[in-house]
């Protein structure tokens, strides 16, 4: 298992460069070179040339990819233009800001798919599995961005019952485990499990029909199995698959935050990148987009690696 | 339009219509920390084989045992990584010989049947009619040629020509894969399991449509299967293949009633028959096949052989001329070291 | 936002047919009857014509002038006379800016998927049937796009090169170019194991016809259903990033900007706010509806 784990370490890195190629690529994009774009309009040239000098922006391209790299690897993902602060840091407290957001979206969503799915997929009567696959889809259609809205609509303009925005009471910018900083976060969570919710109940819901209508289920039935004992054997045999889509669920859920955080003004990554892109700060918009795209990278190799625990069917090389 | 008419002979009945040497493939099998080849399936093993014209040659073997891998590399749809093969006294592959595409035009196959045989998107006409197409026929005399083609196997071509593989049952399926086969007007079919996946009565009647062909259009076929009945009935002569190896090669009548190798012995005596004398009370092969990427060294079968001996884990037995048929074992190789060679 | 392969199956529709003579149909005027038979496609299929008709023909529908602003009339209710569904936060006509909008969120939606269809199948098929070095070049490459959430790369690359809807539309296009080759690939490397495209190869036939014959008609119909699944995808996430303010630049109507432009107006009139949304959920909803049609239509065994 240790050599699979490495295997696909190993050969993470090739894709490892292409990322970070992208994402200095990213930078580039934009027409005009990085300095101009943020520099007052009537800068005089002889300063915006100290300045691309000062930052490197003038050597050849290559040249300045591996200087970035470089600097990258050692842990400096430079400062930001905006506030003046290590990009590092910056992204380091809005990325444990997301976590908690993503997490607690995931477990709602993955606890609630589970119960839906399996429920839908046993289900004798035709209404309720409709009821679940219409929940499904409801999540698949949803823009989350907008039943954000829609619930801060409900419940904090008309019924007043939760903050409309916010991670914590007054201006918080980091939460804590009290009962005002739950109320925060109760509205973005919903919003935000939606899309999981509705990904994850079908994929449940087919896996484990799909699983149902095997021949192995008539056998263990025809032993004398109950249906628990079976249905444990059901789930052990669905819990490849719904891991690993589980797994891509929440990456999305880490890099996909943005929108989310910017309708309850959430101080996340997703808030960060955002905020990011629009005082073209181009290092807090690297340092994010890599962050996130690794943290990504990391969690696929994860699921891939506990999948071959859980799928005996995976040859482990 | 040359390129679809039937090919003539041209070394005359003595020169063998294919003849295959020191074939070998090995598939490379991912493992190892970058993902490299670190261990191969050795399929087919360094194998020499004539196929006679107008014989039926039967191939017959275990699960895994390479035949397939045979029959593609017998139509290149593999390369193989070494050996050659000589089409009617022409090289394939090679300077001053035929081209692959050639030979494709002289050499064809039959494939099992299954759901993936035939294309699901295509009538039986247009399956038919697209490699008389692809080689230059016009459409009109591609389909009026498929059409002919489906009444030669059976099957009428007012009803079946405009079906689609759906709405034939496995035995018209067959046929249809038989008769784009000989859309070509190849002079060798290759039949890989052919019949495996038939009911036992369509299975004879597709036998016997075989039989008919071959006579009616000057055939010459290889038959590969793992039914020993079928392919007494349908050959000449019988090549017994192991883990990449020809173990047995020899006239039916000669293999059949006396087989000299220990597992063509097994293969035959493991045959279920309705004769309640021949009782088997024992099983005549032992454990299961070992596996192709690590076969034993030495003869390959000595692993399951009861007369297995020292000589047979040292050195690899070579197929030798045994009066009947060749046998590469070393109890039938006069001073071999075995206890039992003459 | 997810987009994930569907576990795919290829209806290659065969059973046993014994018995009398039955008339053949083409598959895909069987998939056709099908689809026509399905209550839910239809209907799905009957709003989105509507959608997308009032969209394609609103210049001539007498609406109202849909850049028309108006200080005073700003954030009527929904119901009062002449402005149907009221009016927005700069006084414009809701009714007409919902209509209007639907082209520009349509137009964003969908051609991105039409883009990635177009390039992504071809890279995918040409992948999955030469195999070996040409597959793994373009899969590599796709990898590293698939390094990223999908979300992150489309705000990325549209945060990079600018806003405006030449840029989204180059950005979902590259988003969604890696899931459509992936999901080509997988499916073209399925059909390239049969034995008729084994035999088809052993008929002497160059790679295009062997391609154009046996594999195409195989192939498309998996990838169309995922395609297709795609366009509600995009629907949101195009207006999403214009919600970001990275996508359609104002005074355009667009769904998504019309929801970023009229947040401040939740506090007066919340059901207005909302509306714009209620439009993409439709749309959304309606192709994910089709979609689960065309594949259920597809996958039928005969």
């Amino acid at each position: 298992m240790l050599l699979y784990a490495l295997r696909r370490l190993i050969y993470l890195v090739p894709v490892a460069f292409g990322v970070s190629l992208l994402v200095f690529a990213l930078v580039h994009l934009a027409p005009g070179d990085p300095i101009s774009a943020i520099v007052p309009p009537d800068t005089p040239k002889e300063v915006i040339d100290k300045l691309k000098e000062y930052y490197g922006f003038d050597k050849p391209l290559p040249v300045q990819y591996v200087r970035w790299l470089l600097v990258t690897l050692s842990g400096d993902f430079g400062t930001s233009i905006g506030t003046g602060r290590p990009v590092a840091q910056e992204v380091g407290s809005a990325f444990g800001n997301t976590l908690i957001l993503a997490i607690s979206a995931c477990l709602l969503a993955f606890t609630l798919a589970i119960v839906l799915g399996t429920t839908a997929a046993y289900a004798k009567s035709r209404a309720v599995d409709r009821l679940v696959t219409s929940i499904a889809l409801f999540g698949v259609s949803v823009p989350h961005f907008w039943l954000a809205i829609v619930l801060v609509i409900i419940f904090s303009v008309e019924l007043g019952m939760l903050p409309p925005m916010g991670i914590g009471p007054e201006n918080a910018t980091s939460w804590r485990l009290d009962w005002p900083h739950i109320r925060h976060m109760i509205l973005p969570t919903i919003a935000l499990s939606v899309i999981p919710l509705g990904v994850m109940t079908r994929t449940v819901r087919s896996t484990i029909k799909e699983i149902l209508s095997m021949e192995f289920v008539t056998a263990l039935q025809a032993k004398g199995m109950n249906d628990r004992q079976i249905l444990l054997h059901v789930l052990k045999n669905a819990a490849p698959v719904c891991l690993a889509v589980m797994g891509l669920q929440a990456g999305n859920l880490i890099g996909g935050s943005i929108l989310i955080e910017t309708v309850f003004s959430w101080p996340g990554t997703g808030f960060l990148l955002n905020s990011a892109i629009f005082r073209r700060d181009l290092p807090i918009l690297q340092g994010t987009t890599l962050v996130l795209a690794f943290f990504f990278m990391m969690l696929n190799l994860t699921v891939d690696v506990i999948q071959t625990f859980v799928d005996p069917r995976i040859k482990r090389a | 339009m040359d390129s679809v008419l039937p090919v003539k002979d041209r070394g005359g009945p003595s020169q063998p219509l294919l003849l295959a040497r020191d074939l070998r493939k090995h598939f490379p099998v991912a493992g190892g920390l970058l993902g490299r080849a670190t261990r191969v399936v050795r399929a087919v093993d360094d194998l020499t084989l004539s196929v006679e014209k107008g014989e039926t040659l039967g191939v017959v073997g275990e699960s895994g045992c390479g035949k397939s891998t045979v029959a593609r590399l017998l139509m290149r749809l593999i390369r193989p990584d070494r050996g050659t093969m000589v089409l009617d006294g022409d090289p394939v592959d090679e300077p001053h010989g035929i081209t692959v595409n050639e030979l494709r035009r002289q050499v064809q196959m039959v494939f099992q049947d299954s759901y993936a045989s035939l294309n699901p998107r295509l009538t039986t006409v247009e399956t038919l009619a697209f490699a008389p197409k692809a080689h230059g026929l016009p459409a009109a005399e591609a389909k009026s040629r498929s059409r002919d083609l489906l009444a030669k196997v059976g099957l009428d071509p007012n009803t079946f020509a405009d079906r689609y593989p759906h709405e034939l049952s496995g035995g018209q399926r067959q046929r249809v894969n038989i008769a784009r086969a000989l859309a070509l007007r190849p002079r060798l079919v290759i039949l890989d399991e052919a019949v495996s996946a038939l009911d036992k009565s369509v299975e004879a009647q597709v036998l016997n449509m075989l039989v008919d062909l071959k006579d009616e259009l000057g055939l010459t076929y290889v038959f590969i299967s793992h039914d020993l009945n079928v392919v007494q009935y349908l050959s000449d002569r019988v090549l017994v293949m192991y883990l990449g190896k020809i173990v047995e090669i020899g006239a039916v009548e000669a293999i059949y009633s006396d087989p000299q190798h220990p597992y063509t012995r097994a293969l035959l005596s493991a045959r279920p028959t309705m004769d309640p004398r021949r009782r088997t009370k024992e099983a005549p092969i032992q454990g299961d096949p070992p596996n192709p990427i690590d076969p034993p060294s030495g003869c390959r079968f000595r692993t399951r052989c009861p007369f297995a001996e020292d000589v047979c884990a040292r050195v690899e037995p070579v197929l030798a001329d045994t009066g009947a048929q060749e046998v590469a074992c070393h109890m039938r190789a006069s001073g071999s070291g075995h206890s039992r060679a003459a | 936002m997810a987009i994930q392969s569907p576990s795919l199956e290829i209806g290659a529709g065969v059973g046993v047919a014994v018995g009398p003579v039955v008339v053949a149909r083409g598959y895909w005027q069987s998939v056709s009857r099908r689809l026509r038979r399905d209550p839910v496609t239809l209907i799905c299929g009957i709003i989105l014509l509507l959608i997308v008709a009032s969209a394609l023909t609103a210049p001539w529908l007498g609406l109202a002038d849909p850049y028309k602003t108006s200080m005073i009339r700003r954030l009527y209710p929904i119901g009062s006379p002449n402005y149907l569904l009221g009016t927005d936060e700069l006084g414009r006509d809701m009714f007409s800016r919902l209509i209007y909008g639907g082209r520009l969120s349509l137009f964003m939606g969908v051609m991105p998927v039409v883009c990635a269809l177009l390039i992504g199948a071809t890279l995918g098929i040409t992948a999955g049937f030469m195999g070996g070095r040409v597959n793994m070049a373009i899969m590599r490459v796709m990898d590293v796009f698939y390094a990223f959430p999908s979300v992150l790369l489309a705000i990325s690359l549209s945060g990079a090169m600018g806003a405006g809807a030449e840029n989204t539309l180059l950005a979902l296009t590259i988003v969604f170019i890696p899931p459509v080759c992936r999901v080509s690939e997988s499916v073209t490397t399925q059909v390239r194991g049969f034995d008729f495209v084994e035999a088809a190869r052993a008929s002497g036939a160059g790679t295009f016809t062997i391609v154009r014959v046996h594999v195409l008609g195989n192939v498309l119909g998996p990838i169309l259903v995922y395609a297709t699944s795609l366009i509600s995808v995009a629907i949101i996430l195009a207006a999403g990033l214009s919600f970001l303010g990275l996508g359609v630049k104002p005074p355009e109507p667009e769904w998504g900007l019309m929801l970023n432009t009229l947040r401040q107006a939740i506090y007066v009139n919340p059901v207005l706010a909302a509306l714009p949304g209620v439009m993409i959920f439709i749309t959304s909803i309606c192709f994910n509806l089709m979609s689960d049609g065309l594949r259920a239509a597809m996958d039928v065994k005969a």
